[in-house]
Order: C-alpha cells, then structure tokens, then sequence
C-alpha cells in the first residue's frame, strides 16, 4: 500500500500515503480534520462562494481508503466537521453516503475544537479514545505518550525537490496526523508549535502517490544578533 | 490661439512659447466624443490632452469634478499633478487639481468624494473603487473629460479592460463624457482607439510631428559577451563610461533579478562613486520614491531600472537610454528609446548592450526593425470575462442594478461588443451564486435579485469586495525586513524564500543581505556584504520574443556571412554551421547528443519563450509516454532542451500535428501553467480574495489552501465551469501560447530535420546555462524526492529505524 511502516508504544502502525494512519493488528483505521461542510461554512458567513464539491472529495477519498482495506473501527480524529451547523447542512446524499460508510464497523467521532459536541449521524462520539497503549485525541498534549492526534494540519516541504505536502509528524511518544479533508491548508513543521511538540528524533512522513519519510526539519534557529556592524552606506547609493 | 482664454494666451506669450500644432487640433476637435492623439515622448501629450479641460474651466463657472486623468502609474499622476499644477497657477486659472491613487490618505479621499476637484488623477484601480461608491453618481454627475494617458500601456492588459467597463459606468452617470485617448506609437492606432471610444462612436486618431529619427547603436565591447545569461557583465566598464559622459542615463533590463545584478556589479566597479540608482517593482515604495525623488533633483547620474521606468514621469534630463539584454519586442524598445531626451526635436540616443552571444544577433534584427519602423504586436483578443466579473460585483457594491441595463453598458466598451447575452448571464451567475452545476448556496447567494433589481445579499459584502478590486496579479511574495527596524527593503517570491537557509545571502536594492529567519511573514535580513550572493528570483513579466523579430533572425541565419555582427558572433554562427546546421524558418532542427550521462534532444522552434516551454512540456510527455524518462527540460525564446535518461532516435513522431494537438488537449487539464493561470482568473473574478477585513482573518493556519487544490477539485467535479473556461482561454493565448506552436507546425509543415551530434552545439551551449529548468513531475520527480529524502534519512542516521 505504499505506507510507511511506524511503530509507537510497542505497536505497529502504517502511515498512509492518502493521510490515514492504519493500525493492522485493530484492523483500526484513523483519519483527521475533513472539515466536511467547509464551503458552506464559509459561504454562510459570507465569504466566498468556493466550489461546492470538498464534502464529496473528501468523502470519496474516504471511502476508497474503506473500500481497499475494509477496516473494522474507523476513527474520525476532530475537525470531522467545520462547524455544528455544517454538519447539520450536510446534503442527503451525503449522509446516505456516511451511514453506508459505517456499516458493519466500529465508527467513533473524537471532538475536535470545531465541531463540538455529537452529530446526529451514525457512530459513537467521545472526546478522546484509548485503545491498549494508544490515545486518540484531537489535539495534541505536550505530556503525552502514545498518542495519535491531528488538529494542526502538518506540512512539510523538500527544499531541493520544491515540492510541500501534507505530512505525519512522528516522534518516539506521538503522531500527529495530517488534515484529510480537500481544502484544508496547513501549518509548516518548522513552525515553533510543532518543533515544540516534537522531540527528535522526529520525522515527517510526507503524503503523496507513497509515504515519504525524512528527519523533521529543524531549520537552524540559532538567532543573528541585532546589531550587527552597518557598514556605512556608501555615497550615491539610492535603492 | 484665438481659440484660447487671456490667461492661456499671455501664459504661452510670456514664454515665447506657441502651442504645437497637435495641441490646437486637439482644442479644435475639444467636442468630438473620442479623439486618439499619438505623440512621442517629449511632444507636449499631457499639455495637449488638459489644454481643452483648462479652457473650459477658465471662467471658474463648472461645479464638481470636470475632467478625470487616469494613468497606469500612480507615480505618473503625481508627477502630472506637480507639472500640471505649476502653470495653472501662473495663469491664475480659478482649477483645482488633485490626485487620487492607492497612496492617498483615508481622510483626504474621503473628502474627494463628498468636494472633488476639477480635475482628478487617478488610477484605473482608484477609479474602479469610486465607481463601487454608492455615492458615485453624485461625485460624477458633472464630469465632462477623462483623459487615459499612456493608454497604448493600458491596452495590453486586463488594467485596460476594468479601465473601460469602468468608463462605460461613468457614461451611464454623466451621459455625453468625451474621452481623449494619449498612446505612444504603436503598431496599430484604430484598435485602440476602438477600445477607448464609446461603441459604436467614433474615434478620430491625431498624429503628431514623430520628431528626428533616433540615434541607435549596438555597444560591441573588446570582451566577448559569454555564451549564456542576463548579466552583461562583460560590459560594466563600457557602461560606467557611458555614463560618466553623459548627463544623466537610464539602464532599462528586462527583468527585476537581471537589474539586481547589474547593479550589484556596477558598483563593484564604480571607483568614482557616481551617484546610480536601482529601481523596480519589487522595491519597497519608500524605497522607490527616494530614487525618483533623487532623480528629478538631478542628483543621479544612472538608474538601473526595469518596465517600472518604461512610462511616464518626465525626468527632463535623461540624455541616454541603455538597454541591457535584447529587446524582446521592437515597439517597446522605442518607447524606451523615447525616454531618452524628452526634449521634442532632439534625437532620442539609446545603446543596446547584449548580454550574451545570441543576443547579438537579436539586437542586430531588433535595430533593424526599429531604423525600418517595422512595429510588432499581437491582436489583442476579446474582452476578459474574469475582469467582467469583477465588474458585476463592484456595479453591486454602488447598489442595485437591473441585469438589461449592465448588459446593455457592457457592450458599449470596446473590447465586450460583442459579448452575448448567454455570456453575461453567466457571468452574473457566477457572481451571484458561485455558477456551480450543483447549486449549493442557494441560501447564501452573493447577488440575489429582488423586484428586478440584482443586489448583494449582504451589504457588508461590499467592503471585501472593494478590498480585493483589481486586476495587477501578485505573485506570493513575501516582504524582506532589516532585522531589528521596520524599513522595508522590498519583496521576495515565496518559493524563492523557501529555499533559503538562515545564514545565506541574497541581492535585494542593490545591496547583500543575509537571511536570518522567516518572522510573521516576512523575511528577516542582515547586512552582509562578504559573500557572493544568491540572486532574488522575481516574477516579472518575462517576455517572449516577438514572432516578428524571431523571423527577422531566421531571416539572418540564411545570410552566406554576417558583416554586420561582431567578428566573434559570425564565428559562432559559422561554428554551428559546421558542426551541425543553421536553423531555417520552414523547418525544425532537432540535435540530439549524450553529455555526462544524460540524453539530450535540442529543439530550435523559435516560437517565442512561452511557446517554448509548452513544446518542452507536450515533448516530454509524451517522451515520458514512450519509456524515454525525461528528467527536464529548460526553454528559451528560440529553443527547447530536453533531457533525459533514454535517447531519441528519431523525433519526427514526437511532432505529429494531431498527436501534438490531441496531447496538449489532455495536457492542459493538469499542468501547473493551467493552475497559475486559473489562480490569477479566480483570484480577479472574486473567487479567491488576496485581502480579507481584519474580523475574517484568521491566524495563518487553515485561513489559507492553494488554488490548486480548489483547480482540481472544479476540473473534477465541474469541469464545465465557467471559471475553467475562463482559465483555458487565457492560458491559450498567454502563458501556453498553443498559438504560435500551431504557427511554428504550420510553417514547418512535418520538415523536421534530425542531426544526431557528438557532444553540445554552438547554438545549444547557451540553453546549459540557462535558468528556469522545469523539472518533469511524473516517475521521475517521485523518484528524485525520495532519493533526497532517502539521503538525508541517510544523513541523520535514521534510515536503519
């Protein structure tokens, strides 16, 4: 499957190349931020009219992942939803096209700071899950060990190759997922959240048609003096 | 002067000056609805353009604003302002003039819009804002002028168009308005003047005397110019000499990154410490206005500039025009020839310095085309719906409109004449409801029509949207800071940023920096003048040549011998020659060779540098396609290199019209000019707003996703929308230019000629040193990321976990 094969708290896991986190054992499969309803949410509050399609591309990426590992608990990491109210307005077809998803499997809905709170569809709805020595939460907590999270929508970039992508972050006691969902940006891991978070060795696991790894950034923070020595400007220089 | 008021006659008599015979033609035809006058620089436009305004307004009767002068350059207005304003008052004319441009206090415009001028300055953006004013028609009831100055500029971009829909809104509010047009010579007068007359009036075009022939030269140097590269820095002493014997020099380059060095390097070499200046777009406006500042006191002897000096502001004293590189177009080489000496009847005298070999040979063609009067230019397409849309929405910020009416407006501008109904309506839907064939928002529209009257749903929509009026594309820049001060040096691209690390050194205003860090969005420098530089990549606008002039060198290279170009030039040309062949206008020459590993195809099309780059992009395709495993390729005006890991044995197939066509087809839908461009039409058509009000910005994090995300989605799940029709249109005729691919297969006619060589030609060598490489994003980009990411897992130690 072009994952890359991780291991946290004794446990075996895979970083998906589509941004899901697999956990083979469980046959457990875990996915953050799809901000279903986005562009209504932003249309409602008068923003612009993007196009209206993230909830279906979402969901159909989605739903291939399902589809080729036929996963018997899903974990929908927070953020499943931009807002309570666009999780309300989601479209018939769309929630016809959740409940088939949940069929015959173990659904659970972790809280996320933009859709607090349960949704009338399908599954079960916590503020956080332990399974064995693993815990699901939304966001990230500094102490935490064994934990699986999402929340910052983590980016990483190839200087050489040009090329930035949504990544895992991954140390010896977290993984921070990357957001699933079609128009989500993201948050650089040279960010100074994420280089806190992230004790080395860290890796980015970079997403795309195979799960790439590499040493997380740590761009060279050593801080330059104000006050370096000003050359006097030279006469006629304008500009 | 019977014609003029005492106080215009004494003015001119107290001068011993006489008003230039186009200046009275232009008061004579005062009445006519639209008047084009083409004039050189230096021919007294602007006087000749006001003189009528300055005469109706003499009696001091008219109530309101009179006239309204829009120019491309907000510097230009206030230059018009300062050269306008000065005889005004010593004819003791009872006229107020003021200007109105994006730097103009909140206050102050405020005050315009409830007491304007007579006459007002402005801007096509400025005045496309006023027009979203609900007050707008109060403010312009009384206008009876607009003058568009440097209008030949205006015309060759979306700027134009949003200037036009914007006069066809100032119509409707003063019915009767005249517009003088004020162009520079161009190729082909009566189109533009059928953009800026009221369709379907008329639009007389008044000529003047075009003045002496100017004084044209080539600068050979003792150097020889290296075979590749924008720098001529080969011919620093040579222009540090010509600048010490003149007065004062204007040193134009073709983009912002070659003017960067090239003044980087002249003031290595400037031992006198003449006083020179940099500037261009990418400098912080402070920074600008110090040069140009410094200019009009005539305290610098040479500006290193780019198209940012290419209009307007008379600096009096310029007495020598330089251009570095060659120009890529031979009417814009006259206009900047025509900065030099704004003095009507002295010859303008301009040098051109190639900066590498093969630019000698287009300087030769291009001095030839300008001595013939031999003007290129493209047809100008129809109007841009994306700038259409943006029209609907800040006709909808002014209050509510009947869709007939704005429909009916529209296609007295010249460019949307021949705009359909079925076009308009879509446009309107796409403002009002996004124009999605899934129709989600139907609760949350944009516009909604009520009692026959289409407004904004919401009027606290306006706002964002006279935020983001518009049409001037930023690239992602970011500012660059001095660190520990708030002066501003200028601006960087993003993608160049992000491939610096803390302690490199790049070039910006002429000086060395350090990078220290990325802080908030902007760049963060410390001097550091110790190392050699990486050069600050800037967009620009990177112009191709000219299918005119291309032909001209086609034309040259048939030539048995070349007297007319350095003895070093006419060797190269003979060296290709013998090692492999000359190209020929109705035939493609393709050389393939093995260097260092790689397999290279060479392909000379001279199609232009966009049409270049498609060609490399459908090659390697299909190359791709057929196991060659094309790594890259790299374009210039002339030609396309390729390379790879397989060779070509015989390109013929790969230049199959159909085959050609049917792949560009495929192509388009996914490649990233597609998506550039798509960015740019969202962006100006409301889909992507650049600024957002305080209240619904948030944090960096998820406020923002790439447009290519929201390209990909559309072309998957709508792909019939109007936005990516929009996107198709442009990119044919701008970035892609299909056009001249199609042009180049035509008169090629399948003649292709392959040489397979033993090792670079003379004619190739340049492309090995050429920036711009594209890398080929199939197999091969994967596999390079995570051969990187592989080596530095390497590196770290981590690839054993």
């Amino acid at each position: 499957m072009n994952g890359h094969a991780l291991s946290l708290a004794g446990v075996d896991l895979t970083a998906l190349p589509s941004g899901g986190l697999w956990w083979a054992a469980e046959r457990l499969l875990c996915v953050s931020d799809l901000h279903l309803g986005k562009s209504e949410r932003l249309a409602r509050r008068g923003g612009a009219l993007l196009p209206p399609y993230e909830t279906a591309a979402t969901l159909d990426r989605l739903d291939a992942l399902i589809d080729g590992l036929k996963p018997r608990t899903l974990v929908c990491l927070g953020d499943s939803f931009d807002d309570r109210a666009a999780a309300e307005a989601l479209d018939e077809a769309h929630r016809m096209r959740i409940a088939r998803m949940q069929a015959g499997r173990r659904w659970i809905w972790i809280e996320g700071n933009h859709d607090p709170g349960p949704v009338d569809l399908g599954g079960a709805h916590r503020d956080e899950l332990r399974l064995g020595p693993l815990t699901f939460r939304h966001i990230a907590a500094p102490a935490a060990d064994g934990e699986i999270s999402g929340h910052y929508h983590p980016k990483c970039g190839l200087a050489r190759s040009g090329q930035v992508r949504p990544a895992f972050l991954v140390d010896t006691a977290r993984i921070i997922l990357p957001a699933f969902g079609a128009y989500t940006g993201g948050l650089r891991a040279t960010d100074p959240v994420l280089q806190d978070l992230m004790i080395d060795p860290a890796l980015a696991v970079l997403t795309g048609p195979r799960a790439v790894p590499l040493p997380m950034p740590r761009p060279d923070s050593a801080p330059a003096r104000a006050g370096n020595p000003r050359p006097p400007i030279r006469h006629g220089r304008f500009g | 002067m019977a014609d003029l008021p005492t106080p215009i006659t004494d003015w001119f008599a107290a001068r011993s000056w006489a008003p230039h015979p186009h200046q009275l033609d232009m008061l004579t035809r005062s009445g006519d609805p639209a008047l084009l006058l083409i004039a050189p620089t230096g021919g007294g436009k602007t006087l000749a353009g006001f003189l009528p305004s300055l005469v109706e307004l003499a009696d001091g009767t008219h109530e309101g604003l009179h006239t309204l002068y829009v120019s491309p350059l907000k510097a230009l207005a206030a230059d018009i302002k300062r050269n306008l304003t000065g005889p005004v008052q010593e004819m003791g004319l009872p006229i107020r003039i003021e200007d109105r441009t994006g730097d103009t206090s909140v206050t102050r415009k405020k005050r315009q819009r409830a007491d304007p001028p007579h006459i007002l300055l402005t801007t096509p953006e400025s005045l496309a804002l006023l027009t979203s004013y609900e007050d707008a028609p109060r403010m312009f009831a009384g206008l009876s002028r607009v003058i568009v100055d440097e209008i030949h500029a205006l015309t060759e971009s979306k700027r134009g168009d949003q200037l036009f829909l914007a006069l066809s809104r100032l119509e409707a509010m003063a019915p009767g308005l005249r517009r003088v047009g004020l162009s520079a010579t161009v190729e082909d007068p009566t189109a533009i003047a059928a953009l800026l007359a009221r369709h379907p009036d008329p639009c007389p075009i008044l000529t003047a005397d075009p003045g002496p022939e100017p004084d044209i030269s080539m600068l050979v140097t003792e150097e020889r110019p290296p075979w590749a590269g924008g720098g001529a820095k080969h011919a620093i002493p040579a222009v540090l000499d010509l600048v010490r014997r003149h007065k004062t020099t204007l040193i134009f380059h073709n983009t912002r990154a070659q003017a960067e060095i090239f003044f980087h390097n002249l003031w290595l070499a400037n031992d006198e410490d003449l006083p020179i200046g940099i500037h261009h777009g990418s400098l912080a406006r402070e920074q600008r206005e110090r040069v140009e500042a410094a200019m009009v006191r005539g305290e610098l002897r040479a500006i290193v500039c780019t198209g940012s000096l290419d209009l307007g502001i008379d600096w009096g004293d310029v007495d020598l025009v330089i251009q570095i590189g060659a120009p890529k177009n031979v009417k814009r080489l006259i206009q900047r020839i025509g900065r030099a000496n704004h003095r009507y009847n002295a010859p303008s005298k301009a040098i051109l310095v190639p900066a590498n070999r093969f630019e000698i040979v287009e300087c030769v063609a291009a001095l030839d085309a300008a001595r013939e009067h031999d003007l290129d230019g493209d047809p100008r397409g129809r109007g841009p719906r994306d700038v259409l849309c943006q029209h609907v929405l800040i006709r909808a910020s002014a209050g509510p409109f009947a869709a007939d009416d704005l429909y009916r407006e529209i296609k007295t501008a010249g460019a949307y004449t021949d705009l359909t109904r079925a076009e308009f309506d879509a446009c309107l839907d796409f403002c009002a409801t996004g124009g999605y064939a899934l129709r989600a928002y139907d609760k949350w529209q944009k516009l909604v029509e009520r009692d026959g009257l289409w407004q904004l749903r919401d009027p606290r929509a306006a706002q964002r949207i006279r935020m983001n009026i518009g049409t001037i594309q930023d690239t992602d820049t970011l500012k660059v800071r001095m660190r520990g001060s708030h002066r501003q040096l200028g601006e960087v691209e993003e993608n160049f940023a992000a491939t610096l690390t803390p302690g490199e050194t790049f070039l910006i205003g002429g000086q060395v920096v350090r990078y220290e860090g990325l802080r908030e969005m902007i760049v963060e420098v410390s001097r550091r003048a110790d190392k050699q530089p990486k050069i600050a990549t800037f967009m620009g606008t990177k112009f191709a040549t000219s299918t005119q002039l291309s032909q001209r060198i086609l034309r040259m290279f048939r030539q048995q011998d070349w007297p007319e170009l350095p003895a070093h030039t006419a060797d190269w040309l003979r060296m290709q020659r013998e090692m492999s062949k000359l190209p020929e206008a109705d035939r493609i020459l393709s050389e393939t060779f093995e260097r260092d590993g790689r397999h290279y195809l060479c392909t000379y099309g001279f199609a232009g540098r966009n049409a270049q780059q498609t060609l490399g992009l459908l090659l390697t395709q299909r190359m791709e396609e057929t196991g060659l495993a094309p790594l890259g390729f790299v374009s210039t005006d002339y030609a396309t290199l390729i390379w790879g890991l397989e060779p070509v044995t015989d390109p013929a197939p790969l230049f199959a019209p159909d085959a050609l066509r049917e792949d560009f087809e495929r192509w388009l839908k996914g490649n990233a000019v597609m998506k550039r461009t798509f960015r740019a039409v969202a962006t100006i058509a409301g889909l992507i707003e650049r600024n957002l009000p305080q209240s619904a910005r948030k944090t960096g994090r998820q406020a923002t996703f790439s447009s290519d995300i929201l390209y990909d989605t559309l072309s998957k799940y709508d792909p019939d929308h109007l936005l990516l029709q929009l996107t198709r249109e442009e990119a044919l005729r701008g970035l892609v230019d299909f056009g001249r691919i199609e042009e180049m297969l035509e008169r090629t006619a399948g003649r292709i000629d392959h040489l397979a060589v033993a090792g670079m030609t003379p004619l190739s060598a340049p492309l090995f040193l050429e920036p711009g490489v594209v890398p080929v994003k199939a197999t091969g980009a994967q596999r390079l990321l995570e051969e990187e990411a592989e080596a530095m897992m390497a590196e770290a130690g981590l690839d054993t976990l």
